[in-house]
């Protein structure tokens, strides 16, 4: 899988490819406008990262190019300023999915996930982690081939919970993940304490653990 | 009290001394070109009286006043040297008046033929007590129809003239800074208005500059944090895949992002109030309240159950809304997830839909709340550390972008109700 990130604060850069990296992608760079767009106009790429505010152009002016050649990377765009215009042009204009800064690490790998997954097996493809698989299109989950019926949350924990497979997922990242945005300024996210106690229940037989770290969060280990 | 009846006043009291005086002036004045008349014209009687006197020396007969209106009584001749011409007046008995009157009187001296004669001329003279008294109706008249007039002109004239004037205040008593209101000035050709309307014009134009600088200011300064923010949350995140730390460190990073993750709450929040008081939310749709409050109800569930809260919904009616979607969702998560946080263990947070109102109420400190400081920006009620102070005042901006009715009361509850208009 090959990803490309355009973004022009270096750090920013740097965190996102060193975890992305890390999932065993080959993970390119842009930092300015001109750079990406050679580089869209040469490669090709299973999900590009573009951040909308560059120095020297627009990154939806980027994405423009990009759908105007022909191309269907997917493309995320990765924002500073979470505003609905750009939201609603961008997606208008074949963008992927709008992630706003800041996010989560977890966020991140969640997103890129979904898309590549999209293009690639068009959501009929089944996840597979010990005796565990998961079928995303229709939102089914097996253990050793028999079907567990999960909620909605539930199910949404343990996709993330993949997604983010042997990484320390913090409360507040999955809270805001399951739970939406409007979640926060909760007291606490203990709270979805609950659901995770439902999901280890029905997944009694599964050789997947979910983890608790240190009441900082959770992480998906398998036996 | 008007301006306009301020001067009318001053005007009535002023012309009161001003037209008694003038009254005094024009009385003696007008006594004195009377009296000059009257002399003049019994100077005449006694020139006329020469010219006839060769013809008709009779007439130096006549020493009846009443019958003749002169009489002539012979003197000396040193009676006649000493004598001086004089005017005087005298009152008279009149018939026709059955009164004393006033008359004036010339007494002359003439020669005729070595005889020496006085010669005394009356007139009818002016009543005075009569003048007095018309010129005292007639000046009330004069002051009743100044004043009469005076009222007349600014009730007619000088409203018109200060139209520009009561248009300008008209639109200023219903300014609003952050709304995006136009002064119209209307053209004038006095000289204070035109220099009233261009610096209430340049003042307002200036101060809503400064206050969109101001509110652009906050919008910006968000929009910069973000990407800091970002980059000490990933980091410390991929610090923490990274490494493997004692769970006392685990501990105390997680502790860092969470209060990164507070700030960046309260980043999005000031982010959004902003951008709500700068009008960036256009799109608006009908919006189902109904089906919305059952789906926050469904996102808060686990977290009113954690604080073993019951949420109570009561639908009494379908309540449709025209606004923008993602401000209804962000107004009825407030109010709910205010409802939740500040709501009391073991107790429910009910929410009432009815036609025209929505209310959510939940059980608290049993003592109402400063309905006046509840809406305001980082007024915190609780000690709640996590909460941004933001959430209620966000409430109220959206209410008010669309003119929903916002409003606090306690009875045993603490009830929020929207009202929709």
């Amino acid at each position: 899988m090959k990803l490309l990130i355009i973004e022009d604060e270096p750090e920013m850069l740097e965190n996102m490819s060193q975890t992305l990296e890390r999932e065993h992608y080959i993970v390119e760079t842009a930092s300015d406008y001109k750079t990406a767009l050679q580089k869209i106009a040469v490669y090709d790429y299973d999900c590009i990262l573009l951040d909308i505010t560059l120095p020297d152009g627009n990154g939806l002016e980027l994405l423009k190019a990009l759908k105007l050649s022909g191309k269907d990377d997917g493309v995320i765009i990765v924002s500073a300023k979470d505003s609905l215009d750009d939201r609603l042009d961008g997606l208008n204009l074949g963008a992927d999915d709008y992630l706003p800064k800041p996010f989560h690490m977890a966020e991140l790998h969640a997103r890129v996930k979904a898309v590549l997954r999209r293009r690639h097996f068009e959501g009929n493809q089944y996840i597979h982690i010990g005796n565990v698989s998961v079928q995303p299109e229709n939102r089914r989950v097996t253990v050793d081939n028999h079907e567990i019926v999960l909620n909605r949350k539930e199910y949404d924990i343990l996709m993330y919970l993949i997604t983010n497979k042997t990484r320390l997922v913090t409360k507040s990242a999955l809270a805001e993940h399951v739970w939406g945005d409007h979640i926060d300024q909760s007291d606490s996210f203990d709270f979805i304490y609950s659901q995770i106690k439902n999901l280890r229940k029905k997944l009694e037989h599964a050789t997947i653990n979910i983890e608790a770290v240190y009441g900082v969060g959770y992480k998906l280990e398998t036996d | 009290m008007k301006l306009l009846n301020h001067t009318s006043k001053y005007l009535a009291i002023l012309l009161v001394p001003l037209i008694s005086i003038w009254a005094f002036i024009f009385y003696y004045a007008m006594l004195d070109e009377i009296y000059d008349s009257l002399d003049d014209g019994l100077e005449n009687q006694k020139v006329l009286l020469l010219e006839r006197l060769p013809t008709n020396p009779e007439i130096l007969e006549h020493n009846d006043l009443d019958l003749w209106s002169h009489a002539i009584t012979p003197i000396s001749k040193k009676q006649y040297e000493q004598f001086e011409d004089r005017n005087s007046d005298t009152l008279m008995y009149m018939l026709n008046e059955r009164d004393f009157e006033p008359v004036r009187v010339y007494e002359t001296k003439l020669a005729y033929n070595d005889n020496y004669y006085k010669v005394k001329f009356i007139t009818s003279m002016v009543e005075e007590d009569d003048l007095i008294q018309d010129l005292v109706v007639y000046l009330i008249v004069l002051y009743a129809s100044l004043m009469i007039a005076i009222v007349i002109l600014n009730n007619l004239m000088l409203k018109k003239i200060w139209k520009p004037f009561h248009s300008l205040m008209r639109q200023l008593r219903d300014f609003r800074i952050e709304k995006n209101h136009h002064i119209k000035t209307i053209d004038t050709n006095i000289e204070e208005f035109k220099l009233l309307n261009t610096s209430i014009t340049t003042l307002i134009d200036q101060s809503r500059a400064r206050y969109l600088e101001q509110q652009h200011f906050i919008e910006n300064a968000s929009h910069e944090l973000q990407t800091p923010l970002a980059i000490s949350i990933n980091k410390l995140e991929l610090f923490l895949e990274n490494t493997k730390l004692p769970a006392d460190d685990i501990k105390t990073m997680a502790s860092v992002l969470d209060n990164l993750g507070r700030l960046t709450r309260m980043n999005k929040s000031l982010l959004l109030l902003s951008k709500i008081e700068n009008r960036q939310f256009v799109d608006e749709e009908t919006i189902d309240f109904n089906s919305l409050t059952a789906n926050i109800i469904g996102d808060f569930e686990d977290l009113a159950s954690h604080k073993h809260i019951v949420l109570h919904l009561e639908e009494h009616s379908n309540l449709n809304f025209q606004m923008n979607k993602d401000l209804a969702v962000v107004l009825m998560t407030n109010l709910v997830k205010n409802a939740i946080i500040h709501g009391q263990r073991n107790n429910t947070v009910t929410i009432k839909i009815h036609e025209k109102s929505i209310s959510i109420s939940n059980f608290g400190v049993a003592e109402a709340l400063n309905a006046n400081l509840i809406f305001s920006r980082f007024k915190k009620i609780s000690n709640d550390k996590k909460s941004t102070g933001l959430g209620l005042a966000i409430a109220k901006a959206i209410s008010e972008k669309y003119g929903i009715g916002l409003e606090y009361r306690y009875s045993e509850e603490h009830i929020f109700k929207l009202t929709f208009f």
